[in-house]
């Protein structure tokens, strides 16, 4: 961990790690309560993916998930208390209770979804990469997806379309070893996805997934590589979840000892006890950051809890569009505040430039493949 | 008027919307620089550039996918399936994505994409590649489903699609992209889900979409000459259908015939049997009879092919049987 942090960045990795850990906490409680219901994917042990790429890249960059969801939306600054509601299935939820665990869009801050088909949400990024390319606009995707994502269809068929037209990706592979309860290795001919990049010509990396810090370093390298128009990457981050893959899921299929041993490398503590070596910020000051983060999800819990259902009209509304509906951003909805909400370019507006056909050459001496580590 | 082929209707409908909106682009298998694998997007690569006429690999569930994510950021895609046969690959991303990302994202996103190519029956082309799929995606909620039949109603739907905010699944005919028809000149927009009365008579009601028009009109034209004059409602838009036009002409003839060319079994015409039987049962005098293609795959050799389908004697024998009169 060579590079000088300032202090409030460690914090803000810390604080926001912890966030997502206890969020995801509160939620298997309530799970085990009955409050929560059907598919529930809890993002412990992985959340120093989400918390690097979320200060790797910028506001306006577009994010993208599978169903395991709730991370990387708590980590680019989601209501707390709405995306509870969601997974609570009340009206205070960002999609009124319509999506629940699954479905997390926070449109506001370009988090655009939890998708549950595995692998469907990854062509939709290179759908928004190929759009700001289309406008000639710097934003960038992020996708997320699982290790077991990569044995489908999509994954090839939007990586081959991606690298052949230099569309801004990040293909973020949060490897967590089981595609719900098949060990990567016993399905896959190359169960090290980032080796799969070989066949796009697309540049590779592979970065501890444990380690926020390596992770925030490597996103942001890459997020550069793909803004100044270089292409796509396929990034594999080595992660573990220390729980099963959904709340129904006892994890039998792996053994207490590997578990266990995992956690020592639980990414939490791990950058607790590195800054406080590094004497970046003492225990008491992380003491203090997670008695405001417990308070913060209790307000979260409470205020799902005291939520009301969404009113049986809404099983009518947001399926097609009428003419001239606005969409109604959720904060605005629930809490009242004006938000920024995107806006793109009219017809009339827009010039399009781009040509599709030529491909951007390498740089002198940059490695346009790279071998993962 | 000039008449116009149905290729050279949506070359119109296409080219007018792309100079109007610069966030539409076409995009497909073949769709650049072959101009097209049926030709509908001749000269549109020459006249837009390639980032919005864009050539695909053989990847429909990629690029179907690609259009939604395009879409969901503000762009308006049209996305070319050579035919809907092969769509069937990228039907992942047309019934889980496009069509539910509205309802899952409670109304933070829309998306409006179209997708459109060919379906139904090409002529000798065996069983992958003459299916009527149409009532697998009127099934979906999140959809729109618009299968016109003429030129210019193909021409004035299709702009009226791609400026709609929602997914459409935009259904032509392999087998119509030669037909002529007139087209009015200048702008031409018709609201998507109004059916349209092709012809007016008072003994019984031929409900149809698509290519299977012209088999109704042929049918039509043979009844009349006996006699039979059938109201016509050619639906145009299968979703939303306009139950009104339906219940309408059935009200006024107290008969119906169904014209599909697909599939009976969970067929769009089942639905439309259901909506009859339900909103106007005391007005029927007869049961609503359906006439379709054969609940079988379809096979290569002509005359194996040709059982198969609807053709315009069938037609002819279902009205008279909801008529009870004798054939011949």
């Amino acid at each position: 961990m060579a590079p000088a942090y300032p202090k409030d960045l460690v914090l803000r990795f810390f604080r926001s790690m912890y966030l997502i850990r206890r969020f995801e906490e509160r939620a298997a409680q309530a799970y085990g309560q009955g409050k929560i219901n059907g598919f529930c994917h809890l993002y412990i042990g992985q959340e120093a993916v989400a918390v690097g790429v979320n200060e790797a890249v910028q506001p306006r960059d577009y994010l993208i998930t599978a169903y395991r969801d709730h991370g990387y939306a708590l980590a680019r600054g989601a209501d707390v208390g709405m995306v509870m509601a969601e997974l609570f299935g009340r009206g205070t939820g960002y999609s009124k209770g319509k999506g629940g665990s699954m479905h997390i869009y926070d449109i506001e801050h370009n988090v655009l979804g939890g998708y549950g088909i595995v692998g469907g949400q990854i062509p939709l990024a290179a759908g928004t990469a190929f759009a700001a390319r289309y406008r000639n606009d710097d934003r960038i995707t992020v996708c997320y997806f699982g290790d077991a994502a990569a044995n489908q269809g999509s994954f090839h068929e939007t990586l081959n379309m991606a690298a052949k037209w230099s569309l801004p990706v990040i293909f973020l592979c949060e490897n967590n070893r089981y595609g719900m309860g098949t060990a990567m290795t016993r399905v896959s001919a190359v169960a090290k996805v980032a080796r799969r990049a070989v066949a796009y010509d697309m540049r590779a990396e592979s970065v501890d997934g444990h380690d926020v810090l390596k992770v925030y370093e490597t996103v942001k390298d890459c997020a550069a590589w793909c803004r100044s128009g270089k292409g796509p990457v396929l990034l594999e981050a080595d992660t573990y979840r220390y729980r099963g893959h959904s709340m129904s899921d006892a994890a039998t299929y792996r053994s207490k000892e590997e578990v266990e041993a995992e956690r020592k490398s639980d990414p939490i503590p791990r950058l607790r006890a590195w800054a406080v070596s590094a004497q970046l910020a003492t225990e008491a000051e992380f003491d203090a950051l997670e008695a405001e983060v417990k308070a913060t999800v209790d307000e979260a819990v409470k205020f799902a809890d005291a939520s009301p259902e969404p009113p049986v009209e809404e099983l009518w509304t947001d399926h097609l569009v009428e003419p001239g509906e606005r969409d109604v951003p959720p904060r605005e909805r629930v809490r009242g505040v004006k938000v920024d909400w995107p806006r793109y370019p009219s017809g009339q507006e827009l010039r399009v430039k781009w040509d599709l056909e030529p491909r951007i050459p390498v740089q002198d001496g940059e490695p346009h493949l790279k071998k993962p580590a | 008027m000039a008449e116009i082929a149905w290729r050279e209707a949506l070359n119109q409908a296409l080219a007018e919307e792309m100079e109007r909106d610069a966030n539409v682009f076409l995009m497909g298998e073949e769709v650049a620089r072959y101009d097209g694998a049926y030709k509908v997007s001749q000269g549109l690569l020459a006249k837009f550039g390639s980032a919005r006429v864009v050539d695909t690999p053989i990847s429909e569930l990629g690029f179907a996918g690609l259009g939604v994510g395009a879409a969901l950021v503000g762009l308006r895609p049209v996305i070319e399936m050579m035919t809907w046969n092969f769509a069937v690959l990228a039907m992942d991303q047309i019934v889980h994505n496009a069509a539910k990302v509205r309802q899952m994202s409670g109304g933070q996103l829309r998306c409006p994409i179209v997708f459109r190519g060919p379906n139904g029956a090409g002529g000798r082309l065996a069983a992958q590649h003459s299916q009527s799929l149409e009532a697998n995606y009127a099934h979906f909620p999140g959809l729109k489903v618009v299968a016109p039949s003429t030129p210019a109603d193909a021409k004035g739907l299709l702009k009226a699609s791609i400026r709609d905010d929602n997914p459409i699944v935009f259904l032509e005919a392999e087998l119509l992209y030669g037909v002529k028809g007139e087209v009015p000149p200048g702008e031409l927009l018709l609201p998507l889900g109004q059916a349209s009365l092709k012809r007016e008579g008072s003994d019984c009601t031929l409900i149809t979409w698509s290519r299977m028009y012209y088999h109704a009109e042929e049918a039509a034209r043979q009844l009349e000459a006996e006699g039979i004059h059938v109201d016509l409602l050619d639906l145009r838009t299968l979703k939303p259908l306009d139950e009104a036009a339906i219940l309408t002409s059935v009200r006024k003839t107290n008969r119906a015939v169904i014209v599909e060319e697909g599939w009976s079994f969970c067929g769009v015409g089942a639905q439309l049997v259901d909506l009859i039987q339900s909103q106007a049962f005391d007005d029927l005098d007869a049961p609503v009879q359906r006439v379709t293609g054969l609940d079988v795959n379809r096979s290569y050799a002509a005359v194996l092919e040709h059982a198969a389908e609807v053709n315009p004697a069938r037609i002819v024998a279902a009205v008279k049987q909801v008529l009870y009169r004798e054939e011949g």
